[in-house]
């Protein structure tokens, strides 16, 4: 095998969420919430996922859990299928989830250490007898006291909590931890301290990422590739420098420019997206985006299969007349 | 230049019953917006930001919160000293507000051309049909597309960005001499932030109005602040000019929070800077310097016991005189 592993390889994936009406509650449409998207992460890496709300980040993520089946197309973990009703279910401790808000994810009438012991209790893989001993491992490895164990969620801070939630995720010694939007439920001056820690648990533990968050400025300093999604597709996806320094899509370019640069001597010239994002069950028949900034070569592309197109090494762009 | 002050705040001390006992949430806070002034409160959740935009409409939980010392002189008059009529005249007519969500803002079951009107009929005699045609207008200048049938859709109707601009067109209708913006593009995506702060900065300057905003992102202050104050468990620890700040800041409460924001300019992977600890519970606070215990540095009892006050190091800015946490 060659060095970089490919952990996970998304192919074509499809996720459409039937839209029903009428008396018989029939499906009336589709939601196209994630609509033809590959990507491929290597072992050790981070994936940063970006994208405005409604993009289909979330679902994505969902579906690399399985918490959502896809419609169509192929996720395969470790060279294992795991899309589809008749795939393996034992890669789900390979894989687990951070979820946004720690508040709402812990279960509030559990003990941080019944919460930590669930998922070794579900997957049969600690005996009972050491469990506590691996909680307790478990806490330190994310910063926080032995005796955490026997309080309860509420309390903790925000920041702690999330904590909690990461060492959840880690007690099952997965290989690939979804993050979804890890930090952004948390101070600033809190959530750089989380960030460390989760770049600090990588190179310890060699994890590989699959990272959403809507800060692009997080984004950009954890990951090694981002993908920027638009109504469901990633428009672009390539080396976290390279997106940024060299955007190629219209909407990474505005994307990048509208984050807000905390430095008053820098007045930069913004451009301002117009609109909103479409609606996802009745997209425009053309380029999404060319079709929100009414761009002039937005009819061309109407009809057309848009595809993703390789610019430079590992750097792809979904082509498109009116928006590379 | 007394006479350019719009908004002028002293003292002003705030608390809230809890069940462990009264805790303070604003201690003796001072500050002024100029005429014309984009003044940003920048802090932390539990800071006292929106406490102290409340304060300023009276529109403190009642009975849990109370306004126990200081004054908040507008226009000259002292809002704190009028009585509830005279407060609603203020209200939406010289002081606009915009508030964080949106959607918990506006009335779901009533249209957005009819809470607009609302405004125009609490303060200024006209008639319904006028009101209406001022608000389709006000929606209108506000950015939004076809205002005139938009007009009669419910917010429900309307996306993130659109909402908000709606609450921004309630806030500014009677074309108020100062807005408080309590994070106002928080719940927005970058995109719409954007296009919002642009909007609210060109409203801003058609109309002349002050602006106090209200925010815990650091760039959104960079891009629209003239000033800011940086507040910490309660109090400003320090006030300057936004360029002065972000380029000599003086207390380690402000220097930690500039050093732990990633940068596009910062290089990937590396180790954020961050601050030690959390931001403490009102119910547990000292009166000396509350940043103490995050600092890293440690303090003699009296600076614990005692509050240093602010001291203006530079002119126009402002920090608190802790010798252990500040650059005097």
């Amino acid at each position: 095998m060659n060095a970089p592993e490919e952990l996970l390889k998304i192919t074509d994936l499809r996720v459409h969420f039937p839209v029903r009406g009428g008396i018989f509650r029939r499906a009336v449409g589709s939601c196209k919430a994630v609509d033809r998207v590959s990507l491929v992460l290597q072992k050790g890496q981070t994936l940063g996922l970006v994208g405005e709300s409604g993009c289909g980040k979330s679902t994505l993520a969902k579906s690399v859990v399985k918490l959502v089946e896809p419609t169509s197309g192929s996720i395969k973990f470790k060279n294992q299928e795991i899309a589809g009703k008749k795939a393996q279910n034992n890669f789900r401790k390979n894989v687990q989830m951070v979820f946004q808000d720690p508040a709402e994810s812990l279960n509030s009438r559990m003990t941080v250490g019944a919460i930590l012991e669930e998922p070794l209790d579900i997957h049969h893989i600690v005996e009972k007898n050491v469990r506590s001993e691996r909680v307790a491992e478990l806490l330190e490895q994310v910063g926080l006291s032995r005796s955490a164990a026997n309080r309860y969620p509420f309390e903790f801070s925000g920041g702690q909590r999330q904590r909690i939630g990461i060492a959840r995720a880690l007690a099952l010694q997965p290989e690939l931890l979804v993050l979804d939007e890890p930090v952004s439920a948390l101070d600033v001056s809190v959530q750089s301290q989380v960030l460390n820690l989760l770049m600090d648990l990588q190179s310890k533990l060699g994890l590989t990422y699959l990272l959403i968050a809507h800060d692009l400025a997080v984004v950009k300093h954890v990951s090694d590739i981002i993908a920027v999604m638009y109504l469901g597709k990633i428009v672009e996806i390539g080396p976290a420098e390279e997106i940024y320094l060299k955007p190629a899509h219209a909407y990474t370019k505005a994307l990048i420019s509208a984050i807000p640069i905390p430095d008053p001597t820098k007045k930069r010239k913004r451009v301002i997206i117009p609109g909103d994002v479409p609606s996802p069950i009745n997209p425009p028949s053309g380029c999404a985006f060319g079709h929100r900034v009414g761009s002039s070569l937005y009819p061309e592309s109407v009809g057309k299969k848009l595809d993703m197109e390789e610019v430079s090494t590992g750097h792809f762009v979904l082509q498109c007349p009116c928006c590379t | 230049m007394e006479t350019d002050i719009l908004l002028d705040i002293k003292g002003l001390s705030v608390s809230f019953e809890t069940d462990e006992g009264r805790v303070q949430a604003l201690d003796s806070v001072d500050f002024q917006v100029g005429l014309g002034q984009t003044l940003g409160l920048v802090g932390e959740s539990g800071c006292g930001k929106s406490v102290t935009a409340l304060s300023i409409m009276r529109l403190l939980p009642k009975p849990v919160g109370k306004i126990t010392s200081g004054r908040i002189h507008f226009q000259g008059k002292d809002l704190l000293e009028l009585s509830a009529d005279g407060m609603r005249q203020v209200r939406g007519n010289e002081i606009g507000m915009i508030f964080q969500e949106p959607m918990n803002a506006l009335n779901p079951v009533r249209t957005i051309g009819d809470q607009l009107s609302e405004v125009f009929l609490l303060h200024q005699e006209i008639g319904v049909k006028e009101a209406w045609f001022k608000s389709v207008e006000m929606l209108h200048d506000v950015g939004i597309p076809a205002s005139d049938s938009r007009a009669f859709e419910y917010p429900h109707q309307l996306s993130g960005g659109m909402r908000q601009r709606v609450v921004i067109a309630m806030a500014l209708a009677c074309r108020p001499k100062l807005v408080i913006a309590d994070e106002p593009t928080t719940a927005l995506d970058v995109t719409v932030q954007a296009q919002i702060l642009e909007l609210l900065q060109t409203l801003q300057k058609q109309l002349g109005s002050s602006v106090l905003l209200i925010t815990h992102d650091l760039g959104v202050i960079a891009e629209t602040c003239d000033e800011v104050c940086v507040m910490y468990a309660g109090r400003i620890v320090e006030r300057a000019s936004t360029v002065e700040l972000f380029a000599n800041p003086r207390h380690a409460y402000t220097r930690g929070l500039l050093s732990s924001i990633p940068r596009l300019d910062r290089i990937p992977k590396t180790e954020l800077s961050t601050i030690d600890g959390m931001v403490p519970g009102l119910s547990d606070l000292n009166q000396g310097c509350r940043f103490a215990p995050r600092s890293g540095k440690v303090h003699p009892q009296a600076l614990l016991d005692q509050r240093s006050p602010l001291q203006e190091v530079t002119e126009g800015h402002w920090v608190e005189s802790c010798p252990l946490c500040s650059n005097l």
